[in-house]
């Protein structure tokens, strides 16, 4: 007797033959959108498989985040680009989710409908100040240095500025500050976007301090990263020493967390090493430990700018769950900057139709599975509805994360499958029934080819300057590019 | 030859993202023999910052990447480290691919 299983496998067996196969679109071609599209191509046999993205170019973060001078980082597309390419699956870049193309539009032309669109926006602080001019996001400056067409005007002023201060001591941190620091000839010869190095080249910032609530045995950096911007020519490193005696606490997290205790050693070692006196035109990176942001401060021969962060000292005091979190003591003191850069974090976008958790900035899900937005009783599951990456998890992690996440994902579609949840014998339009409605819009839509093409001109053009690439970095030359 | 290659040579799914250049942690491999473990040279200290990273590290852990193969090592096991907890249902076995 031929068991569920038995006969399920059959079937999807039977329907390799094309007659009516599993239309997935996943939105969102970084990371968490190729290994979904991988892992989906590998696990259902006949599946169709749409990756669409508001760009013309793939990759998300692999291209726009990822810091020019970490080439090695990047290497993951030629694997994402493989996936591209299957014969199953379609890469359609410049098509918008909620403009292009609705949320429930696409939920009707396809089976499964995974988003991964990532996490678009920031946390604010929602502290006095902060829409000064001279104050911007972390991801707004990467953008802005990585070519992202919507960043290319930012102009941020590197030439009035003497001093930055970075809030937050994560990766993304730690990369703004070894871009505004690193010697430019170092940079000149990466896929840095033209603009920036410019700008970069004519940079007065003498002083950049990376800010934490937190101690040295918190920072959220990660020992390559850290190591790196230690050993930037002609750099000074100031690290108070007072604020490397741990609490026993302390003691107890570096015990039990490898990556806390190598940064805590490579903190601890760069403030003992007591190297030659300042010398005059080196810069300077100052980490400065247990400070939260008050307020900011408008300068007064500049009306408008920010001149000051108003910082409080903290300590810290275990939460309920025992985690050591800054609690404000009162004290407080200013660091005198012309420019600030916010890294505590990215924050999701909500579109119509789908929904969302905004405290937490994510879709609410089970293992991938969104969750309806129910009137109060057990959850209610939105079918046919996934999600994977930052949008599933919140912004954290690295790269390969994104592995285990999509394969928990993809999984949870496999056992929906199996149970019947997901009407696999419907007729559902898929690829072509997208095409139709954007060519309907006149939406144009950018194949896989046509991203191959502009990445042609980049490489071409950057061959021209001794870079790997030089990046199209407007709407306008892009869009011309890809049909050349 | 690494690890990493004598998988990829083999069919076996062993990611490698940064395609051996030290840059990401999905090659992760467990060397399931203390013995063998300890005829390895040790991790660098670029290494040791992408095993920071790994999922599932273990005290056996390397990167396969940065293991070279050598008559020495003639024997040698290696466990890929389970990526999901949960992936039977009713029986159902993924398809080696």
């Amino acid at each position: 007797m031929a068991t569920l299983g038995a006969v399920t496998r059959f079937l999807r067996r039977f329907s390799a033959l094309s007659i009516n196969p599993l239309r997935v679109c996943i939105v969102g071609s970084g990371p968490a959108g190729f290994y979904t599209a991988e892992k989906v191509l590998k696990t259902q046999e006949a599946a169709q498989v749409d990756v669409i993205d508001r760009l013309p170019t793939p990759f998300g973060l692999v291209r726009s985040g990822v810091a020019p001078d970490h080439p090695e980082t990047k290497i993951v597309v030629n694997q994402f680009s493989r996936v591209a390419r299957h014969e199953r699956c379609s890469f359609l870049g410049n098509i918008t989710l909620g403009s292009a193309i609705s949320l429930p539009e696409l939920r009707e032309l396809y089976h499964v409908v995974v988003l991964a669109y990532g996490a678009e926006s920031d946390r604010t602080l929602g502290i006095p100040g902060e829409d000064l001019s001279g104050i911007h996001s972390a991801r707004e400056f990467v953008w802005w240095y990585n070519g992202h067409p919507d960043y290319k005007n930012m102009d941020p002023d590197l030439i009035n500025t003497h001093t930055a201060v970075i809030l937050g001591q994560g990766n993304v941190a730690l990369d703004v500050a070894r871009i505004l620091l690193r010697p430019t000839e170092e940079l000149a010869t990466t896929d840095i976007a033209e603009h920036a190095l410019t700008a970069l080249r004519r940079s007065s910032i003498r002083k950049v301090y990376l800010v934490g609530r937190r101690g040295p045995a918190q920072a959220a950096c990660t020992a390559k990263e850290l190591r790196e911007i230690l050993g930037i020519k002609d750099l000074h490193i100031h690290i108070q020493e007072s604020d490397l005696l741990k609490s026993p606490a302390d003691e107890e997290e570096l015990k039990n967390n490898r990556i806390h205790r190598r940064v805590y050693e490579l903190l601890s070692k760069a403030a003992t090493t007591k190297a030659s006196l300042p010398v005059g035109d080196h810069r300077e990176l100052h980490f400065t430990f247990f400070r939260k942001p008050d307020r900011f401060l408008e300068s007064e021969d500049r009306p408008g700018h920010v001149s000051r962060v108003h910082l409080e000292k903290t300590c810290l005091k275990g939460d309920e769950s025992g985690k050591q979190i800054a609690v404000g003591t009162g004290e407080f003191e200013d660091l005198k900057c012309e420019m600030v850069l916010k890294s505590i974090g990215y924050k999701s976008v909500p579109v119509d139709g789908l929904p969302f958790d905004h405290r937490r900035g994510v879709v609410p899900n089970v293992r991938g599975r969104v969750i309806s937005e129910s009137s109060g009783d057990s959850a209610a599951l939105e079918p046919g509805l996934y999600v994977c990456g930052w949008l599933k998890r919140g912004p954290t992690g690295i790269i390969g994360t994104n592995l285990q996440c999509a394969e928990e994902t993809v999984s949870s579609i496999s056992e929906d499958l199996e149970k019947g949840l997901l009407q696999p014998s419907a007729q559902k339009p898929g690829r072509d029934g997208l095409l139709q409605l954007l060519d309907d819009r006149n939406v144009r839509v950018v194949p896989f080819s046509g991203w191959e093409r502009i990445d042609s001109e980049e490489r071409r053009f950057g061959s021209l300057r001794n870079k790997p690439r030089e990046k199209l970095a407007s709407w306008d030359e892009l869009l011309k590019a890809c049909s050349d | 030859m690494s690890m990493l290659e004598a998988a990829h040579e083999n069919d076996i799914e062993l990611e490698g993202a940064c395609e051996g250049s030290l840059a990401c942690s999905t090659c992760h491999v467990i060397v399931m023999d203390m013995q063998y473990y300890n005829k390895l040279e040790d991790p660098t200290d670029e290494e040791n910052d992408m095993l920071d990273l790994a999922f599932g590290l273990t005290d056996t852990s390397r990167l396969g990447c940065q293991v070279i193969a050598t008559p020495e090592l003639d024997g040698i096991r290696l466990a890929i480290p389970a990526a999901t907890r949960n992936f039977a249902v009713d029986g159902y076995v993924p398809k080696p691919h």
